[in-house]
């Protein structure tokens, strides 16, 4: 074994918040997405650009400005810490910190895929009797699918290679906040080569794997 | 029987039609562009016209006065799209099956079984291909049988014969006939060209403007 049994942690902390964050921005992005493809309002273009400023930002402005909304004295964290409840140095952080930075990535992205269905579709949907959610579950979803999937793709990556936020935010303690990428960080600046490459094949083989299998996946539903 | 009286504001004339049928073709004919295919988006509640009626079989689909507006799903009228608009996802026979399983009361019962409509419209052969892999003319009858499957009360065509060689042209206008003749519902066609017009119609309609310039009933033959 390379690798020490606590030296896992920070491989199976990553990879779960990736998952957990994955799932969240879907759950978030999907539903954005789709009215921001199909509806026009007074301040759309505010909010549009709002949405997108993470992906533009550097991390550390992105940690930073979640330091001031639920750091122990922020605008949100005063209130939370009166309940008791404090979120910063802990894996929520670790999950809130990589959803703000995936999210944009995840809404372009099928935010695209909706506007490339062709609005015939789901008139003639409409026509032979479907209701609205029959039509985005059989009709729209599907038919988007191969750019939502990118979306998933990139915020996967993105949330596991997350690093500038998630230390302003949950720091670097090992076996609580310390993903892969901090952990690799520390590992050369401490030296210790041998976990550093490993950490790194790790990553690297699972990522790999990771997209290998979305993407035949995806075909595969495209026939 | 339908009877309707659409009147729409649009950017660059204002529609206003009166249109009254009973099971017969009728043809709505006039260059792109002269309001045509808004009058069928109207009908089949794609579009709500600024004022009016739509009455079928005395049931009212739309009424501003009324302040009536029935949803697209529940008007029982059948479209047929320029492109078909054939869901590229799926089969030809989950295509047809689609409108049988959106229907509110299920198990819906159809009195048509959708393989024999499908065999009706020549394509039964096509079942398992997906839309991408058809040729225009078969693309066409698979879009009517998915648009009759659900037992419409009245049937839209737009230009339906646009995307079609000539040879595949006549041989769906002859189909298009009989289908009528089987089904004994209004159907209303919009077309550019004057010889499907004729060919068709029952009663040929010009549209101009989106004003009506000139109707005229055709024995049909």
């Amino acid at each position: 074994m390379l690798l020490h049994l606590k030296d896992w942690f920070p491989v199976i902390l990553s990879v779960r918040v990736a998952f957990i964050v994955v799932f969240i921005v879907a759950c978030l992005g999907l539903p954005l997405a789709r009215f921001m493809a199909r509806q026009d309002f007074y301040g759309k273009d505010i909010l549009e650009a709002l949405i997108t400023l993470p992906l533009v930002l550097p991390p550390s402005v992105i940690g930073y400005g979640l330091l001031i909304m639920i750091g122990k004295n922020g605008i949100m964290g005063r209130y939370l810490d009166s309940m008791g409840i404090s979120l910063i140095f802990t894996w929520y952080a670790v999950i809130m910190a990589s959803t703000v930075v995936a999210f944009p990535l995840m809404y372009q992205a099928s935010k695209a895929a909706f506007i490339s269905v062709d609005l015939n579709y789901e008139k003639a949907a409409r026509t032979l009797g479907a209701n609205e959610t029959r039509i985005f579950f059989t009709i729209t979803l599907p038919l988007a699918w191969p750019g939502i999937t990118a979306g998933l793709v990139l915020a996967f990556a993105r949330a596991l290679g997350e690093f500038g936020a998630t230390l302003m935010v949950a720091g670097n303690i090992p076996g609580q906040t310390q993903t892969m990428p901090l952990a690799i960080y520390f590992a050369v600046e401490s030296g210790d080569d041998l976990t550093a490459r490993t950490l790194v094949a790790i990553i690297t083989i699972f990522s790999f794997a990771v997209i290998f299998w979305v993407n035949r996946w995806s075909k595969k539903q495209r026939h | 029987m339908l009877k309707a009286h659409i009147s729409k504001k649009l950017w660059n004339f204002h529609l206003d039609i009166n249109l009254k049928l009973d099971d017969q073709i009728l043809v709505l004919w006039g260059a792109s562009g002269a309001g045509k295919t808004t009058i069928l988006h109207c009908l089949a509640g794609l579009l709500s016209p600024s004022e009016g009626f739509i009455e079928l079989n005395n049931r009212v689909l739309y009424s501003s006065v009324d302040k009536t507006n029935l949803a697209t799903r529940n008007r029982n009228i059948a479209y047929l799209f320029q492109d078909y608009a054939l869901f590229p996802h799926m089969t030809v026979k989950q295509n047809v099956y689609y409108g049988l399983k959106s229907q509110k009361s299920e198990p819906y019962h159809s009195n048509l079984e959708p393989i024999q409509l499908l065999d009706s419209c020549g394509v039964k052969h096509l079942m398992d291909r997906y839309p991408g892999q058809l040729s225009g003319g078969e693309k066409q009858r698979v879009a009517l049988a998915r648009a009759l499957v659900v037992e419409p009360k009245l049937l839209l065509l737009d230009e339906p014969f646009s995307a079609l060689d000539k040879h595949n042209k006549v041989s769906l206008r002859q189909e298009i006939k009989r289908l009528h003749k089987e089904w004994q519902i209004p159907f209303i066609l919009v077309t550019h060209d004057e010889e499907d017009a004729n060919f068709l119609g029952d009663i040929v309609v010009r549209i101009e403007n989106g004003k009506c310039t000139e109707k005229q009933s055709v024995i049909s033959s």
